[in-house]
Parts: structure tokens; C-alpha cells; sequence
């Protein structure tokens, strides 16, 4: 399975290196060495302090919904793809990010424990980081 | 933030279009602007200030320019801040600072808009990858109202709102809007009828959702020396806020709005607080957008919204906290996505006595708030408070 026709994302020299890992299945967020920071999305200062400082740092991938919101119907989104679950996952190193939840709607609430999957795209270096339900 | 001079609303003029299929937009843009232009009794040849956010649909990022060519203005002061719905009411406060400045004595602002005509599909959004951020957030087919969505899922998981609660909202905004011949939707519904409404995105249906709409509207903001030269009734810019909420790194909360912000500012600048307000314009995306105001300008306290709005809180003229009295962006209009300028033109309307009989308030002191954007990642929050002269 493929991530298109879904839109893909455009990696800049700030980004590409987390779509790389993403392909080679590793959860990268962003550490400030000045100040603690643990972040996401990824960008080359740290925007709590603006140090330079930053470092990658592979996430657990586990985390827990945040919130969610169900989309049944969606214009110009792809059939197979329904319905879609939107998500915040509340990653345990830190940040809330988006994404989407890989599960039948009635399986996702707010708190349900979840683990990072990868999908590919026709990009060797850009896959999709979403999340699935775990037990844990 | 001492304000040393004051400044008014002059004119005030909302398009009655709805769907404009045989105008361009920016022929709306100078119907609008001869309307309020009437309103306020003053002539083109006195525009010396322009605030607008432009044309969303060109993308040309030169609005002041192209819209001054078309108009045939001549500004010494132009401002094309764009962030979004709250756009308009943030206008409202650049306006103020730059008269107070003496950068300008008349500013026109104007707004237009066809996503009707256009064919803009209900919570669509273009899923071109353009900012940094869509990498991170349109890839997953995040849409403006899966955002809002989530927004009202956190909302009811933190504080127990339901959605018969969120559906108030739109009770009271289709109540007053069965009055305004121009809106949209004129038809009152109940709290079932909302509920009960399709789903769009979980946990917010149809009816929850602002209309689509053609349109626009204009304000003139003048100078007190300007002021003294006109009959015409004006209304006072008591005080003005404006914030931006966002992402935050990760630590974006759901439940909290940026009006936590832009409404303390506008209230100490107007130096009174949510307990004089009289009635209220607010930002109606979609119900969790008010109900998060609500709360979050401090007519209640945070996670009490959804009792707040039970029953006839919001209804004008006799509830607690009238609201929205043209039908809102729910019902009414919500011109280019961009309806923080109805929302201060109604509140001018209700402190000049000329909104519709049914619904007008008996008030002094009015307040406007846009929410601009998303708040499920970013987004604009302005609020101004206005006051009659004779308060
Ligand atoms: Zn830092």
C-alpha cells in the first residue's frame, strides 16, 4: 500500500532528514541541549529559545490520542481511505503532532494507547508516520 | 497602552448579496465601499486610510496595490493584515492606532468574498502543499473542520460538554436570524434538528457548521476632528486585542483559545470588563468556536460554556449574553471565510439602534471577536469593544 494519491509531503533541508528516517522506520523529533525543549514539527532553532543547539532524537513511537475527530465523507480524499480519523497523539517523549489513526473509528478515544506504523510513498525517502491502536 | 485620542465607527454597510455569481469580487469591494462611504456622509476624495485582507483567491500577496489601483484610492496608510476570519476586527484596532498616530483621519476598510460562487465545498480546504506546516498537518487530510472537530471532542472529554449544548448556539443564531431578511438561512431550528443533522466531522454535524456565502461589508473609521464634522450618529472604539494562538512546539491545547488574550487586552484598554457588555458579536465558524470564546473572553468560566449557552442565554433581546442578532456566520453570511467584518458591523448596528426590531438590544457597551484560522493549529483572535457615545 501506498501513501498517494494522498497528499505527500515537501521535504526542506529543516525536514528531510525526519522523512528519511520516517522511510528507514524511526520516529524523529527535535531536542534544544539549551533548553530541554523536546519538539515537533521539526525546525532548525529551537522555538522556545532560538537556540541552535538541537539534536535529532528517535522517539519510543508510543504515545496516547490526544483528541480525534471522525470524517466519514471527505471531498477529493481518496474512498479507500475512509472513513478518516484525524488525530493529536500526545507522543510519550513529549509533543502533541498530527496524524491520522490506522483503526475502525469505534476503536479510537481520547486516551487510547497507541503505536507509530510507517506508510510509504512513491518517495524512497518520504514515508508517513501514522499510529495504530496498542494493549499496553 | 493609554489611549490619548479617541476614535469612531462612521459608517458602517454589509453587502445584502449572498451569491453573486455575475459580480467580481472586486466590484463587491467597491459596492461596499460606496456604502459605507454613504453611511458615514463622507466622499471618496476623504479615504486617506485602507485596511483590507484582500482577495483570498488571487494569492498575489499585493493588495494594497492592486486593490488602490481599482478603487482609485490615494492612502498615505495602508494595511493588508490577513489572519484569516479575525481579520476584519483587527483592522478595526490598526485603524484606531494609525489615526491615533496621525497617519491617516479616514480609514475604509473593505471585504469581499465569492467561495459560493466559486464552488467551495463545506470544510474543504485546497490540499496543496505550500507552508512548512502542511507537510506536517494536510498530508493526514487535515481539514478546517476535522480541526474544529477535535477542538469539540477535547472540549466534551475535558469538561463534559455535550453537543446538545454546542447546538444552543445555533438555536439562538437561527432564532434571530428568522429576522434579517438578507440571511441566508432564515428557517429557526431546535436542538434535535441539530443533532440530528449528517455528520461532517465527529463530533460536529451540518448544522454546526458556518454557511458558505458571497458577500462583504466595510466599515469607516475616522478621526475625532472628522467626527465633529458629521450628524450622522458614531460609535466609540472603547478598546481593542489581538493574539495569535498556535501549535506551540507541541503543546497546542484544544480547549483554549488565544481571546484568552486579545479579550483581556481589549478590556483593559477599554478599561471595563465582560460584565458591561450589553451584547456580542462572536466568531462563528463553527458552535465550538463560540463556545470557546465564550469562555475564554470570561462571559464564563473556562469548561462552563455548555451550561452557559442552555436555554435563552445568547437570545435577543432579553438574554444574558445576546449574541450574534443578524444569524451569525451560522446563518446569516460568512463572506470570504472572513467574518470578523459582519461581526463588528452588527455591533454597530445594535449600539446605533438599527439592528432588526425583534432583536435589538437595549445596549451601551458592545463587543466584536474573531477567531481567524484554526484553532486546531493556528489561528488569529481580535476583539474590539465598542460604546454609544451617550453611554
Ligand atoms: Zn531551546
Amino acid at each position: 500500500m501506498s501513501w498517494e494519491p494522498r497528499p505527500v509531503p515537501e521535504p526542506n533541508p529543516e525536514t528531510e532528514r525526519y522523512w528519511a528516517a520516517a522511510a528507514s522506520g524511526e520516529l524523529l523529533v527535535r531536542e534544544c541541549l539549551g533548553c530541554g525543549l523536546v519538539y515537533h514539527y521539526p525546525r532548525a532553532l529551537c522555538p522556545d529559545c532560538f537556540s541552535e543547539d538541537v539534536e535529532w532524537r528517535e522517539a519510543s513511537g508510543r504515545g496516547e490520542v490526544y483528541s480525534y475527530s471522525t470524517a466519514r465523507t471527505m471531498s477529493g480524499w481518496p474512498e479507500e481511505d475512509l472513513p478518516l480519523v484525524l488525530a493529536y497523539v500526545e507522543l510519550d517523549d513529549g509533543p502533541r503532532m498530527m496524524t491520522t489513526i490506522d483503526a475502525k473509528p469505534e476503536d479510537v478515544e481520547i486516551g487510547t494507547r497507541v503505536d507509530v506504523r510507517f506508510v510509504d510513498t512513491d518517495a524512497s525517502d518520504v514515508a508517513i508516520p501514522v499510529f495504530i491502536p496498542v494493549d499496553d | 497602552m493609554a489611549i490619548t485620542e479617541p476614535v469612531y465607527v462612521a459608517g458602517a454597510f454589509e453587502h445584502p448579496t449572498r451569491e453573486a455569481p455575475d459580480k467580481s469580487t472586486m466590484q463587491l469591494h467597491a459596492e461596499v465601499a460606496k456604502g459605507a462611504l454613504d453611511d458615514a456622509d463622507l466622499k471618496k476624495n476623504d479615504v486617506d486610510g485602507y485596511f483590507t485582507a484582500g482577495i483570498p483567491e488571487y494569492e498575489s500577496g499585493l493588495s494594497p496595490l492592486i486593490m488602490a489601483d481599482y478603487l482609485g484610492l490615494d492612502p498615505s496608510y495602508a494595511d493588508t493584515t490577513d489572519f484569516g476570519g479575525s481579520s476584519y476586527v483587527s483592522h478595526v484596532g490598526h485603524a484606531a492606532s494609525a489615526i491615533r498616530d496621525g497617519r491617516c483621519d479616514v480609514a475604509l476598510v473593505t471585504l469581499a468574498g465569492r467561495p459560493r460562487s466559486r464552488g467551495q465545498a463545506t470544510g474543504s480546504g485546497a490540499r496543496d502543499i505550500r507552508t512548512v506546516q502542511d507537510s506536517f498537518e494536510r498530508v493526514y487530510g487535515a481539514t478546517n473542520v476535522g480541526m474544529y472537530g477535535m477542538a469539540a471532542q477535547r472540549h466534551m472529554h475535558e469538561h463534559g460538554t455535550t453537543g446538545e449544548q454546542l447546538a444552543e448556539i445555533r438555536v439562538a443564531a437561527s432564532h434571530h436570524a428568522q429576522y434579517n431578511e438578507h440571511a441566508m438561512y432564515r428557517e429557526p431550528v431546535s436542538v434535535e434538528d441539530v443533532v440530528e443533522s449528517r455528520v461532517v466531522a465527529d463530533p460536529l454535524h451540518l448544522l454546526d457548521c458556518c454557511v458558505i456565502s458571497d458577500g462583504g461589508g466595510a466599515l469607516i473609521i475616522v478621526s475625532k476632528d472628522i467626527r465633529s464634522e458629521l450628524d450622522r450618529e458614531c460609535v466609540e472604539v472603547l478598546g481593542f486585542g489581538e493574539a495569535i494562538g498556535h501549535h506551540d512546539a507541541g503543546r497546542i491545547d484544544l480547549t483554549r483559545t488565544a481571546a484568552e488574550q486579545s479579550g483581556s487586552r481589549a478590556f483593559e484598554e477599554a478599561g471595563l470588563g465582560p460584565e458591561r457588555v450589553d451584547y456580542a458579536s462572536i466568531y462563528d465558524s463553527f458552535t465550538i468556536t463560540v463556545l470557546e470564546a465564550i469562555e475564554d473572553l470570561g462571559f464564563c468560566k473556562k469548561g462552563d460554556g455548555g451550561s452557559f449557552v442552555e436555554g435563552e442565554t445568547l437570545r435577543a433581546p432579553d438574554g444574558e449574553l445576546p449574541f450574534n442578532t443578524d444569524g451569525g456566520g451560522l446563518c446569516s453570511n460568512h463572506p470570504a471565510n472572513r467574518g470578523g467584518m459582519t461581526k463588528v458591523i452588527e455591533a454597530v448596528r445594535q449600539l446605533r439602534n438599527e439592528a432588526n426590531p425583534e432583536v435589538q438590544v437595549d445596549a451601551d457597551v458592545a463587543l466584536a471577536h474573531g477567531t481567524g484560522g484554526s484553532i486546531g493549529t493556528r489561528h488569529g483572535a481580535a476583539t474590539v469593544v465598542l460604546g454609544r457615545e451617550d453611554r
